[in-house]
């Protein structure tokens, strides 16, 4: 245990921080409530997780915690709620780092009847709100730069992953030869992932190799991932048998298909575009820190 | 002997990777976008300290280095060959190679620290300050006592360390043997 004069001390000098998130929070808020969307909260204990490729669901009594209310917000999508937006708990198994904690905050909204590029466009209207709302000139004007994944690593890693896909040379080039390399002086959207790195993503029409996904990087740190959500029961069906399958192979634990989801989504579901924000790493970039233990006021360890 | 996968590593473990043992002295985990875990981490040699960053993913797996640390004293040296004493009275001899510019730092009955890897030593931690004599200088220019400007200087043995311009012959300067830099004057001629 901390010695509690040094415990007491390091939450008193987390205070401006702490006083910073709570007015972000606030800020996000008001323009989600000037936009039109409404606040919804899903179960954060959950009987099914979203099966994803490298994300381990916390075990809770007979289920899971979330590690994204994802499928249920869909499910609301797909019953009619056309704008909608969560800020809520979200846990993976494992993740510990400057950049990475095991139950953070998240920020999920959805649009019916939009795609990648509305939500890219809520993305830097929300956060120039955000920044003239809480911390005057920190973000530059948008509109942001747009960087393909095929020209980032056509220049900087000398190979297409959109075409030819590798998993491992993927992520390694991202982390060594990408990341390093994004701007710093200015927000920038990684756009266009390939097909076989995004699950819940719509395939660009006429493009069947390109994800329309993108995430929002500030100061080299990933902030955001959005797509334009994939509606296609049939589809979807597949890539989530495909992942359990490569996560058999992996040794990682398997979770049993969503049917709920699968059905609502074989039911119809409008088109739709959706994201999900950390607020922890944003509140990060946007007092300027580089680890989420100057955000955070308790990262317990079990 | 044990190994390690990547979950286990952190700041301060001591690895092994193509036969050379490491300390990983930075260590990162990073998931990025939607992909697996990498562990980033920078390795510093335990041969000859240079580092290098290396990405690692959850599978992989390092060697738990066979290292061990000795303490004994130096006592003398004949030419290229350094002769320490543990308190056993038992002798070693390490050569000049393994103790680089930290042989022109030993005294009588220096107190170092020998790390050895697969039994063959590899690296020599000398006290970190150490005192010795300046046998040759040019003085310094009169009235320019800048200590931001510095100029070559001999102590016992030949090893040429760059000094304030204040320090002459005969002063006794403490040097950090870390960095092999000058670090004080203790005793002025």
């Amino acid at each position: 245990m901390v010695h509690p004069h040094l415990e007491r001390s390091r939450l008193q000098s987390l205070q401006p921080a702490l006083i910073f998130r709570s007015r972000v929070l606030s800020a996000l808020r008001t323009w989600f409530d000037g936009a039109g969307f409404i606040e919804v909260e899903t179960p954060v204990r959950l009987p099914i997780p979203a099966t994803e490729l490298h994300i381990d669901a916390e075990p809770a009594g007979s289920g899971f915690l979330r590690t994204s209310p994802e499928l249920h917000m869909k499910r609301l999508l797909a019953a009619g709620y056309d704008k909608l937006f969560q800020i809520g708990p979200c846990f993976r198994k494992g993740e510990w780092g400057r950049l990475h904690h095991p139950e953070y905050t998240m920020l999920e909204w959805y649009r019916a009847n939009a795609d990648y590029l509305d939500i890219l466009q809520d993305t830097e209207r929300l956060l120039t709100h955000v920044c003239q709302s809480v911390c005057p000139s920190r973000l530059p004007p948008p509109p942001w730069p747009r960087l393909t994944v095929e020209e980032l690593y056509g220049t900087h890693a000398g190979w297409n992953p959109v075409t030819d896909y590798e998993a491992e040379r993927f992520e390694h080039d991202l982390v060594a030869l990408i990341e390093p390399v994004l701007p710093r002086d200015t927000p920038v959207f990684v756009m266009d992932y390939p097909a076989a790195a995004a699950a819940l993503s719509r395939r660009k029409p006429g493009r069947a190799c390109v994800a329309e996904r993108f995430e929002l990087y500030i100061n080299g740190v990933e902030i955001t991932n959005a797509f334009s959500e994939l509606t296609d029961p049939v589809e979807q069906r597949r890539r989530f048998e495909q992942c359990a399958r490569d996560r058999a192979a992996m040794g990682a634990p398997t979770y049993p298909l969503d049917e709920a989801f699968l059905a609502a989504l074989e039911l119809g579901m409008p088109p739709a575009g959706g994201i999900a924000l950390g607020i922890d790493r944003l509140v990060m970039v946007l007092l300027g820190a580089t680890s989420l233990d100057e955000v955070i006021a308790f990262r317990e360890k079990m | 002997m044990a190994d390690y996968t990547a979950s286990d590593f952190r700041k301060g473990l001591r690895v092994e990777l193509d036969g050379v043992p490491y300390l990983i002295s930075e260590f990162n985990f990073v998931k990025p976008g939607k992909g697996a875990a990498i562990y980033t981490c920078r390795l510093k040699s335990l041969i000859d300290g240079g580092t290098f960053v290396r990405a690692f993913r959850s599978n992989d797996v390092l060697k738990k280095p066979d290292l061990e640390e000795r303490t004994m004293r130096y006592s003398h040296n004949e030419t290229d060959h350094y002769i320490f004493m543990d308190e056993n009275y038992e002798q070693f001899t390490l050569v000049a190679d393994v103790l680089g510019n930290n042989r022109f730092f030993l005294y009588d009955d220096c107190e170092v620290r020998v790390l050895y890897h697969n039994g063959r030593p590899v690296d020599v931690t000398l006290p970190t300050f150490i005192e010795k004599e300046i046998i040759d200088t040019d003085p310094g220019a009169r009235g320019n006592t800048a200590t931001n400007v510095l100029k070559p200087a001999k102590i016992n043995g030949g090893f040429e360390i760059q000094v304030p311009l204040f320090v002459n012959q005969g002063d006794i300067i403490k040097i950090d043997t870390r960095t092999g830099e000058y670090a004080d004057r203790v005793l002025k001629k």
